[in-house]
C-alpha cells in the first residue's frame, strides 16, 4: 500500500526533473513553473473545476486501457476512438434525431459513441486475431485516420453555415447539451458515468470469470492456451469495451464542453496518449485510475497556464509527460527483477 | 511520361527520411530489441540539424548533430530495455513523447525561419544521362547517394560478416548466442545506438533537406511508418528502399491530386491507410514464406532463465 503511494511521489520529483529540463532549454525557473502549474491547477475553485474537467476524458480512456494493457493488448489508440465517440455523438445530436427530447437524445448519444469507438478498435482486434498485425502499429495509425476525418467532416459535409466560416459543426441542439454544475465546465453526467464504469470495471476485472481470462492471457498467454481459453474472443471483446469507453470519453467531450464537432486537436489534447500514462502510473487498478486521472487533469490545466503566462509550446506537457512514462517503467523494473532472480533461486 | 518520371524523381528524396529510419530499425529488431520511439528520435534529429545549420551555416554540422541526438536518445531505450529490463513498448512511447516534447520547446524560436545552408542537387556524372534511370535517381542531393550507401553497407554487413551473424544470432535466440560467447547485451546496445543514429539522420534530411524548415510536429507519424516498413522490408535491408519509395510515392501523389479538389484531409489519411494494407500484405507473406520476426523481439534477456 505504503509502495504506491511512495511511487505517486516520486513520479512528481520527475515533474520536477523535466521542470529543470525544460529550465535548460528556454531560461524559465523552474521554480516559478512549478507554482504556476500547481497554482492554476488546483489553487482556486476555478482551477479545481477545469481539474476536474479535464480528468474527465482521462478516466474513461484509462478505464478503457487498464482492460486492454491487462490482457497485454497494447491498445494505443484510445485518441483516435475519443473523436470517433465525438463524431458519432455529433451524428446522432446532429443529423439523426435533433429533435429528440433530452432524455432519449443523451443516451442515444452516449450509446452510439460508444459503439463508434468501439468499432474503431474492432478493427486492430480483427487485423491481430485474423492476420496477427501488430496492434500497437495498427490502433496507432487509425488515431491519425480519425484526426483526419474530423478535419474533413467540418472542414466539408458538416461546415456550419452559422458560424462566419470557421470549421466547426452546428452547434448541437439545447437537448444534446450535458448539464453542468452551476458555472463551471463539470459536465457531471459524464463524471457519475466514469466512476460508476471505474467500479463496474474493478468488478469485471477481480469479480467475474471475464476479469479472470483477461488476467491469465495478460499474465501468461501460453498458460491461457493450454487451459483452453478462446483467446481471440476475449482479445476482441476486450478491444471493444476499451474502445467503447473511449468513445464515451469523446461523447462527453463534444456534448458536454464544446457543443459541436470541432478540429481534432481542440477536442482533444491528447487525452488517448496522456491516458496511456495514466493507465500504468494507476497500476492499472480502475480507483487509482480515477485518482490518477485527476492529477494528470491538473498537469494539462497548468500546461494550458503555463503556456499563457509563460509563453512556452504547448509541447511542454508532452516532454513532462514522457519523463513520466520512463519513471513508471523504471519502477516496475525491480518488479520483474525480484522475480526473474526469485524463479532462479528456486531452481 | 514527363509526368512519371517528375514523381518518381520527387519519390526518392520524399522517401529517403523513411529508408534511413527503416534501415536502423531493421538492425535494431534483428537484435531483438523493439525501439518504438522511433518518431521521438526523429524529430529531434530534424530539429536539432535545423538549429544547428542555422547556427553555424552548415549542413553537414547539423547532419552530424542529429545523428548523435539520435543515437543518444536510443540509449536511453537501450538502457531502459537492455540493462534495466523494462517493459519495451512503454520504453519507447516514452522516447516519442519525449522527443516530440523537447522538440517543440527547442524549435518555439525557429518557427517560419528560413534555413541558412542549403544542399544543393549534384547530377553524378556519366549515370544522370541514362534514359529514365538517370534523372529519377542521379540528379539528387548527397545525401540520397548516402542512403543508396548505407543501403548497401546495411544489406552487406548483417548478411556477410561477423558482426551481421552475431546481430542476427542474438535476435533469434540470445541464450544460444550467450552460450557461443557473443556479449549480447553489447550487440543490442551497439544495434539500438545504429538505429537512432539512422533515425536521427531522417529527421534531419527532413527539416533540412526535403522541408527545409521546422515544422513543430512535422514528422507527422513518419516514425510509425518507418516501423510499418520494417515489417514490410521483413527485415532485409534491401526490401526497405521497396517500402520506403513507395510511401514517398503515396506523400508525392498526395501534392500533386491536392489540385484536382480532392480534400486535404482525406489525402492526408492516404499513408496511414496504406500503412495497414502493406502491414497485412508483409504478414500474408510472413505466413506464406513460413518467416517470422526475430523470435525475441520485444522480450528482455534473462541470463539467470538459461542456466
Amino acid at each position: 500500500m505504503l509502495e504506491k503511494y511512495r511511487n505517486l511521489g516520486l513520479s512528481f520529483l520527475v515533474v520536477i526533473l523535466g521542470l529543470f529540463g525544460i529550465y535548460l532549454v528556454s531560461g524559465i525557473s523552474p521554480y516559478i513553473m512549478l507554482k504556476s502549474i500547481i497554482i492554476s491547477a488546483f489553487g482556486s475553485i476555478y482551477g479545481l473545476s477545469e481539474t476536474l474537467t479535464k480528468s474527465i476524458p482521462l478516466m474513461l480512456c484509462g478505464l478503457g486501457l487498464s482492460l486492454s494493457f491487462r490482457s497485454s493488448i497494447w491498445n494505443i489508440g484510445a485518441e483516435g476512438q475519443l473523436l470517433m465517440g465525438a463524431i458519432g455523438a455529433t451524428w446522432i445530436a446532429l443529423y439523426v434525431m435533433p429533435n429528440a427530447p433530452k432524455l432519449i437524445l443523451i443516451p442515444m448519444m452516449f450509446i452510439v459513441g460508444a459503439i463508434c469507438g468501439g468499432i474503431w478498435a474492432l478493427i486492430p482486434a480483427i487485423l491481430k486475431v485474423k492476420f496477427n498485425l501488430n496492434e500497437i502499429i495498427v490502433s496507432l495509425m487509425l488515431n491519425y485516420i480519425a484526426i483526419e476525418f474530423v478535419n474533413y467532416l467540418i472542414y466539408g459535409p458538416w461546415k456550419s453555415p452559422y458560424e462566419w466560416g470557421f470549421p466547426y459543426s452546428t452547434k448541437f441542439p439545447i437537448s444534446a447539451q450535458l448539464p453542468r454544475i452551476l458555472d463551471t465546465r463539470i459536465h457531471y453526467p459524464t463524471l457519475i458515468l466514469a466512476l460508476v464504469l471505474a467500479i463496474f470495471i474493478y468488478i469485471i476485472l477481480y469479480k467475474s470469470k471475464l476479469g479472470y481470462e483477461i488476467r491469465v492471457i495478460g499474465d501468461n498467454i501460453d498458460a491461457a492456451r493450454y487451459a483452453g481459453l478462446d483467446i481471440r474472443k476475449i482479445i476482441i471483446l476486450v478491444l471493444i469495451l476499451s474502445g467503447g469507453l473511449a468513445g464515451l470519453a469523446g461523447v462527453g467531450e463534444v456534448a458536454g464542453i464544446h457543443h459541436r464537432l470541432r478540429v481534432a486537436s481542440g477536442i482533444s489534447s491528447g487525452y488517448g496518449y496522456t491516458a496511456v500514462i495514466v493507465a500504468w502510473l494507476g497500476r492499472l487498478n480502475p480507483f487509482l485510475i480515477v485518482f490518477v486521472s485527476f492529477l494528470f487533469g491538473g498537469l494539462l490545466v497548468g500546461g494550458d497556464a503555463i503556456q499563457v503566462s509563460l509563453g512556452l509550446p504547448g509541447a511542454t506537457i508532452n516532454f513532462i509527460n514522457g519523463l513520466i512514462l520512463i519513471f513508471v517503467l523504471v519502477q516496475s523494473f525491480s518488479k520483474i527483477r525480484l522475480y526473474s532472480t526469485k524463479k532462479g533461486a528456486e531452481r | 511520361m514527363n509526368f512519371i518520371i517528375e514523381v518518381l524523381k520527387a519519390t526518392i528524396p520524399a522517401g529517403t527520411p523513411l529508408l534511413l529510419g527503416a534501415l536502423g530499425e531493421i538492425y535494431v529488431e534483428r537484435s531483438g530489441i523493439l525501439n518504438l520511439g522511433v518518431e521521438g528520435m526523429m524529430i529531434m534529429g530534424a530539429i536539432s540539424a535545423f538549429s544547428m545549420t542555422n547556427i553555424t551555416g552548415n549542413v553537414w554540422l547539423g547532419v552530424l548533430i542529429s545523428i548523435i541526438i539520435g543515437g543518444g536518445m536510443a540509449l536511453i531505450h537501450a538502457f531502459n530495455s537492455i540493462t534495466l529490463k523494462a517493459n519495451q513498448t512503454l520504453s519507447g512511447l516514452a522516447l516519442t513523447m519525449l522527443g516530440l516534447g523537447l522538440s517543440g520547446l527547442i524549435g518555439k524560436g525557429y518557427i517560419g525561419v528560413p534555413l541558412s545552408g542549403k544542399l544543393h542537387n549534384l547530377p553524378v556524372y556519366g549515370f544522370k544521362d541514362i534514359p529514365i534511370i538517370g534523372p529519377i535517381f542521379f540528379d539528387q542531393d548527397p545525401l540520397v547517394y548516402i542512403s543508396y550507401v548505407l543501403t548497401l553497407i546495411f544489406w552487406f554487413f548483417l548478411f556477410n560478416t561477423r558482426f551481421g551473424i552475431e546481430l542476427r544470432s542474438v535476435g533469434e535466440s540470445p541464450d544460444v548466442a550467450d552460450s557461443a560467447g557473443i556479449n549480447v547485451a553489447k550487440i543490442q546496445y551497439l544495434a539500438t545506438f545504429i538505429g537512432g543514429m539512422m533515425a536521427g539522420l531522417g529527421g534531419a534530411y527532413l527539416s533540412v533537406v526535403y522541408a527545409p524548415a521546422w515544422i513543430e510536429g512535422m514528422t507527422a507519424g513518419m516514425g510509425w511508418i518507418v516501423l510499418a516498413i520494417t515489417i514490410f522490408s521483413l527485415w532485409r535491408p534491401e526490401r526497405a528502399i521497396l517500402g520506403s519509395y513507395f510511401f514517398g510515392c503515396i506523400r508525392v501523389l498526395q501534392y500533386r491530386l491536392q489540385p484536382l479538389g480532392i480534400s486535404p484531409n482525406l489525402l492526408n489519411m492516404l499513408p496511414f491507410i496504406f500503412t495497414i494494407l502493406v502491414l497485412m500484405l508483409a504478414a500474408r507473406e510472413i505466413s506464406r514464406k513460413r518467416i517470422s520476426s526475430p523470435s525475441s523481439l520485444g522480450i528482455p534477456y534473462f541470463r539467470e532463465k538459461t542456466l
